[in-house]
């Protein structure tokens, strides 16, 4: 639980970020992990909850957008990818070794030539946001967000609200997460940027 | 009863032949015609395209489809038996990468195709795939062009250059007459669209052609590309048979030259 993504939508962007720290109990055993997923060339996920589960079920995913992609010629529009995973971990709860991931999913669907971001959590809740956070940072850092995000903001603009979310964190959680890792998917695709 | 040898399930006949496998041969001799030829470091494939209906989508009628990024298959024979085939070897390589996080190499989805057409001619109720396969790609490590094929049987074999389909038997004897080791990449597409040639008799636009330059690399040749390859295989056919006509004109000059020389003395001399 130690830990905490965000995500938010600007102007033909969005924007994810993740902590980088692999935990196990109380201690920290790896502090440049990458939990942020390229699931195609329009999509990305950060992925958070039950070690093992979470790659596991990532990898899981990947595979079968991949399949998916090659079958058709075509990706999955983030829309239709959220539903799948959405209804995945539906189905997972309901089995006898459900997955315990908690998600945020962001694409850029250029069908619609608009970027979307969704929270998925591992009850198979599925909701399209502006922005989103996942872990303890969810506490402190909505109300920054409430305040400061803008849909229409510039990448400048987008990095510096995400920025406050993370300094937030840093100030007021009583652990430190270390440093965070951040992804764009615009209409040229995926990258990571800098902080 | 030889009749009930050739029924419901693939059983021996008492002559050791498999009645079933040897008609889903048939029925990919049948079909279009595919070519794979590899070069130094390129390998391609020619397929024979069916002229689409006036109303038809072309885009719909696929006979080269991809497996992975670094994969690419093309067969012959029956187009539905096809895409079962594909679909599950398409799962294969994405189950791969998932259990052992490394893309497939060829010979592994090679021997998984046929894997598959091999117990569709061993289990019950079921009958074997009438098609043929050339599989081509590059391994995960490794900068060499593969080219394998299966057959209904589940036998499977690498090549340099193989032909299957309709008349590949011409085609292969072609390719075996005119193919060289480490050929450029545009000597492997003019070779391939050479033998596609031998059985395409209406040219260019009944033909399509997938060249794969490296892992993930992939491009298709456009019909323009291919209509000015075919131009300059004509050009240099015409000017073979240009060449074969003086020498044999030179030849049947220089011989009449010869008989007139040795029956010259008898020629009476002219009256002067």
């Amino acid at each position: 639980m130690a830990e905490c993504s965000f995500g938010l939508v600007g102007k033909g962007y969005v924007l994810i970020a993740s902590d980088t720290s692999a935990s196990r109990s109380i201690v920290k055993m790896k502090e440049n992990e990458d939990k942020i997923k390229g699931l195609g060339p329009n999509l990305m996920m950060a992925y958070g909850g039950e070690p093992g589960d979470t790659i596991q079920f990532a990898e899981y995913v990947e595979r079968n957008l991949r399949l998916y992609h090659i079958r058709h010629n075509h990706t999955l529009r983030p829309a239709s990818a959220a539903a799948w995973i959405r209804r995945s971990l539906a189905d997972s709860l309901r089995s006898r070794h459900p997955y315990s991931v908690n998600l945020i999913l962001g694409g850029y669907d250029h069908t619609s030539s608009m970027p979307n971001l969704y929270w998925i959590d591992y009850l198979g809740t599925m909701v399209e946001v502006p922005f989103a956070a996942h872990g303890y940072g969810a506490y402190f850092a909505l109300a920054t967000l409430d305040r400061f995000h803008d849909p229409e903001a510039t990448l400048e603009e987008g990095l510096e609200t995400l920025k406050r979310c993370i300094n937030e964190v840093e100030k007021r959680l009583i652990i430190s997460l270390g440093k965070f890792m951040v992804k764009i998917i615009d209409r040229n695709g995926m990258r990571e940027v800098e902080l | 009863m030889s009749r009930s040898y050739d029924r419901a399930l693939t059983v021996f006949s008492p002559d050791g032949h498999l009645f079933q496998v040897e008609y889903a041969a048939e029925a990919v001799r049948k079909g279009t015609c595919a070519v794979g030829v590899r070069g130094k470091d390129v390998v391609v494939l020619g397929v024979e395209k069916k002229s689409v209906l006036q109303l038809q989508d072309p885009r719909t009628v696929r006979k080269v489809v991809m497996l992975d990024d670094h994969v690419c298959l093309a067969f012959a024979g029956l187009t539905a038996d096809g895409r079962v085939l594909i679909d599950k070897a398409r799962i294969e390589c994405q189950s791969h990468r998932l259990t052992v996080e490394d893309p497939v190499s060829i010979e592994y989805i090679t021997r998984h195709i046929a894997g598959i057409q091999q117990r569709y001619t061993q289990s019950g109720g079921v009958r074997p795939f009438g098609i043929s396969t050339l599989i081509v790609g590059f391994d995960p490590q490794g900068a060499q062009p593969k080219l394998y094929m299966t057959e209904p049987s589940g036998i499977y074999s690498a090549w340099k250059a193989n032909a299957i389909g309709r008349s590949s038997k011409t085609v292969r004897e072609f390719l075996e007459k005119n193919h060289k080791d480490d050929m450029s990449r545009d000597e492997t597409i003019k070779l391939t669209i050479k033998s596609l040639l031998e059985v395409v008799q209406t040219g260019a636009k009944n033909i399509e052609i997938s060249v794969m330059e490296g892992f993930n690399k992939i491009s298709s040749l456009d019909l323009a590309q291919i209509e000015a390859i075919v131009a300059e295989i004509e050009r240099e056919k015409e000017q073979e048979a240009e060449r074969k006509r003086t020498r044999l004109a030179a030849t049947a000059a220089s011989q009449a030259a010869m008989s007139a020389a040795a029956s010259g003395p008898e020629v009476p001399p002219p009256e002067a």
